[in-house]
């Protein structure tokens, strides 16, 4: 029975580190007079900047998910596989991206200058909408794609042998598998739009275009107003439950699994439908590609300039990553049941701000939180990871289990020996894919620790951040390339290690 | 001595019976048409199954509230034998050392002399994929060997293995079993594979496991039960 020890230990950890500070804030801020005019707009803000983003999204992901799914071309495999890699994008480093396209010095306004039209500035609501698509339109090609791909092949053939002409295909085949799926998918990038941080941080602000979780930010590091964030970090509590319930009553699909990559054979949609299918493609991949592309042109000189503060920024970075990606393996391993799942939901419905806030107003009396700035943000990192890691681990490790769990019983294995000997093996691959996951989410964040930091502890997004604030673009975009080389070879070393060697 | 006093299994329709002995280093077969509880009778014998009613004792003990791996039986599955990942070594090493930790080099020595008791002499360093389905079957054989439990309960481990294969893996049980005076319960659905092993054979049909009856006198004269499954 050690093991169910081990289970309910772990559980019971996750669920105090997220009911805890929920309960803290919910006693210190249960009053609406704590709100100021203001914390209204950024509500309304909100709400309004997910519902346009989540459906710009889902819109534009329709004609893009479409081409994918019927034209075959040179590199559509890596499109797609592109398609899953800004979930392990940082924040700032995208949106350093977006800066060097539609910012002041951008590509965009560059052109708009030489054709002598008026510029466009990208901070503000439009702003906060173009990063959010940039972020999710990719999840909501996938998830359609997965739609797409899902309709038997048989019955676009028999739609050929009928000679169905296009309109109608799409009326008969494709228009009732998008009733199905797109919902879902507005549905879960309205929920992760209204937790959004770093991108309001960045892009938007002033009381035009901001979002609860910023305005938890501002009462907590501008007015040190703490009865006014925990207030408002009972909304945004409330708002993401209620979007949560939602989301899980429309949504049927997995967010987050791997699109099967294969291509349907079509026989309709030649001539212009053909076309537009290029032009699409073409956009999307422009859209995606150009900002990555820049932030590796204009980083490559800024990592000359890197001074000592940004290399300490990146070990602590690193440390927390590390640590957070350990913290969330162990608890993982445990909870990889359909009852720990359910624990480890609180990860999701919990925004990082609103456990920042409560793990802060926990910490107060006892210690000087900031002191603890490191800490906390690898705690937060591995509870909100955790969801993504049970995804990930709790089919494979219910596979094990039905395998093997009675050759483990005859032979009487004891608890640690079915750990090292069977499950942790057994789960190598998962385990490294979830481990990498973990480690490029808590490197590239920038939630908990804007909340936190001092000079002394601050991570390398948030060292990017201050770059950027103090006008040294050149050095902030070397900042963001070394961040995102620390990103994308972290998960690739987790990844690649649970592979190697990996044999039966 | 194991015996079965008043055994009672009930799940839904589903209802087995058994009230019966069986005597150490015999070896029983178990016939019966599918579904009517052979390996049901086996999970309960081995400790998966927990019996609505009735005990199951060994030599005295009650083995009823124990799990299957403090019990004295060594079980050989349909499928899942071995772990896949492991060497053929390291799983003879956990079912001597259930905790994981190192062999001494007696234990060595066992596990090295229940490979080349089924003749797998230097194939320990292999994985089960890498051996033969043959192999595998006999790499199984030598864990439930090291085990060393007085009873082995074998449901259907060769189903997958040819005739000629399955009655060379059926003679090498009867030997080393023969050789270690185990008991040795077999679930088949083949009569033959009764006919050529076992002493003894237990009827499992319409609900009831039958007490065993000697092999020769069953098949020369078959029950209603049984001459309806032979067909």
């Amino acid at each position: 029975m050690a093991r169910r020890t081990v289970t309910v230990i772990a559980g019971l950890l996750v669920a105090g580190l997220t009911l805890g500070p929920v309960a803290a804030v919910i006693w210190r801020g249960a009053a609406w007079s704590a709100l100021a005019p203001g914390d209204w707009l950024a509500i309304r803000f909100t709400l309004v900047q997910a519902v346009l983003s989540a459906a710009l999204s889902v819109l534009f992901a329709v004609p893009v998910a479409r081409a994918l799914a019927r034209r075959q071309f040179v590199g559509r495999g890596l499109l797609v596989a592109l398609l899953g890699a800004p979930f392990i994008l940082p924040v700032i480093v995208a949106v350093l991206g977006l800066l060097a396209v539609f910012g002041q010095s951008g590509l965009v306004n560059a052109a708009l200058r030489w054709a002598g039209l008026p510029e466009v500035t990208i901070y503000g609501m439009h702003g906060v909408i173009i990063a959010h698509v940039f972020f999710n339109l990719p999840l909501a090609v996938r998830m359609i794609l997965q739609g797409w791909l899902a309709i038997p092949a048989e019955r676009f053939r028999l739609a050929a042998t009928l000679g169905l002409p296009g309109g109608q295909v799409f009326r008969v085949l494709e228009a009732p598998m998008l009733l199905r799926i797109a919902p879902g998918a507005f549905a879960v990038i309205f929920v992760i739009c209204l937790s959004s941080f770093a991108i309001a941080l960045t892009l938007g602000g002033g009381p035009r275009a901001t979002t609860v979780e910023l305005a938890i930010y501002q009462a907590m590091r501008f007015d040190f107003d703490l009865a006014r964030a925990s207030m408002l970090a009972v909304i945004q509590l409330a708002l993401a439950l209620a979007a949560g319930v939602f989301a899980l009553r429309v949504s049927s699909v997995a967010g987050f699994g791997v699109g099967r990559d294969r291509v349907v054979m079509r026989w309709d949609g030649g001539g212009l439908a053909r076309g537009l299918d290029v032009i699409w493609i073409a956009m999307v991949a422009a859209f995606l590609l150009t900002p990555l592309a820049m932030v590796v042109l204009r980083g490559v000189p800024g990592l000359f300039l890197l001074g000592p503060s940004v290399w300490q920024a990146a070990g602590h970075s690193v440390l927390v990553a590390l640590g957070s990606t350990f913290l969330c393996l162990l608890w993982a391993l445990p909870l990889a049941t359909r009852r720990g799942e359910l624990v480890g939901l609180a990860g999701i419905a919990v925004s990082p701000l609103v456990l920042g806030t409560g793990l802060f107003l926990i910490l107060r009396p006892f210690v000087n939180p900031l002191d603890y700035a490191l800490v906390v943000t690898g705690v937060v990192n591995a509870l909100i990871s955790l969801p993504f890691a049970l995804r990930i681990l709790r089919p494979e490790a219910e596979a094990v289990r039905t395998d093997y769990a009675r050759l483990g019983a005859a032979l009487g294995l004891s608890g640690w020996a079915w750990l090292r000997w069977v499950l942790v093996p057994r789960l190598r691959r998962p385990l490294g894919f979830a481990g990498g996951l973990t480690a490029a989410l808590s490197m590239g964040d920038l939630g908990v620790i804007a909340l936190f930091a001092d000079p002394d502890h601050a991570t390398l997004p948030l060292k990017v951040y201050q770059l950027m604030g103090a006008y040294r673009m050149e050095a902030a975009s070397g900042a963001a390339l070394l961040l995102l080389a620390l990103s994308l070879g972290l998960f690739w070393l987790f990844d690649r290690g649970g592979r190697v060697d990996a044999k039966a | 001595m194991l015996r079965l006093e008043g055994v009672q299994v009930i799940e839904g329709d589903f209802t087995l019976s058994a009230d019966f002995e069986l005597r150490p280093g015999e070896r029983i077969a178990v016939i019966g048409p599918s579904g009517a509880g052979k390996s049901t009778l086996l999970d309960v014998i081995a400790g998966f199954r927990v019996p609505e009613a009735g005990r199951v004792l060994w030599g005295g003990q009650d083995l009823t509230a124990v799990v299957p791996g403090r019990r004295p039986v060594g079980m050989l599955f349909q499928d899942n034998n071995l772990f896949p990942h492991l060497s053929v070594e390291r799983n003879l090493g956990l079912a001597l050392r259930p905790g994981g930790g190192r062999l001494s080099p007696a234990e060595d020595a066992r596990v090295a002399e229940a490979l080349s008791r089924v003749g797998l002499e230097g194939l320990g360093a292999r994985r089960p994929g890498a051996l033969s389905g043959g192999q595998q079957s006999r790499a199984a054989l030598a864990r439930v060997l090291v085990q060393d439990r007085p009873v082995m309960l074998l449901d259907e481990p060769f189903a997958a293995l040819g005739p000629a294969l399955k009655a060379g893996m059926l003679d090498l049980v009867a030997e080393v079993a023969g050789a270690v005076g185990a008991l040795v319960v077999l679930v088949t659905h083949d009569p033959e594979d009764a006919r050529r092993f076992a002493q003894r054979v237990v009827l499992v049909a319409d609900g009831v496991a039958a007490a065993p009856v000697e092999t020769e006198a069953l098949f020369a004269d078959p029950p209603e039960a049984l001459r309806a499954y032979l067909g």
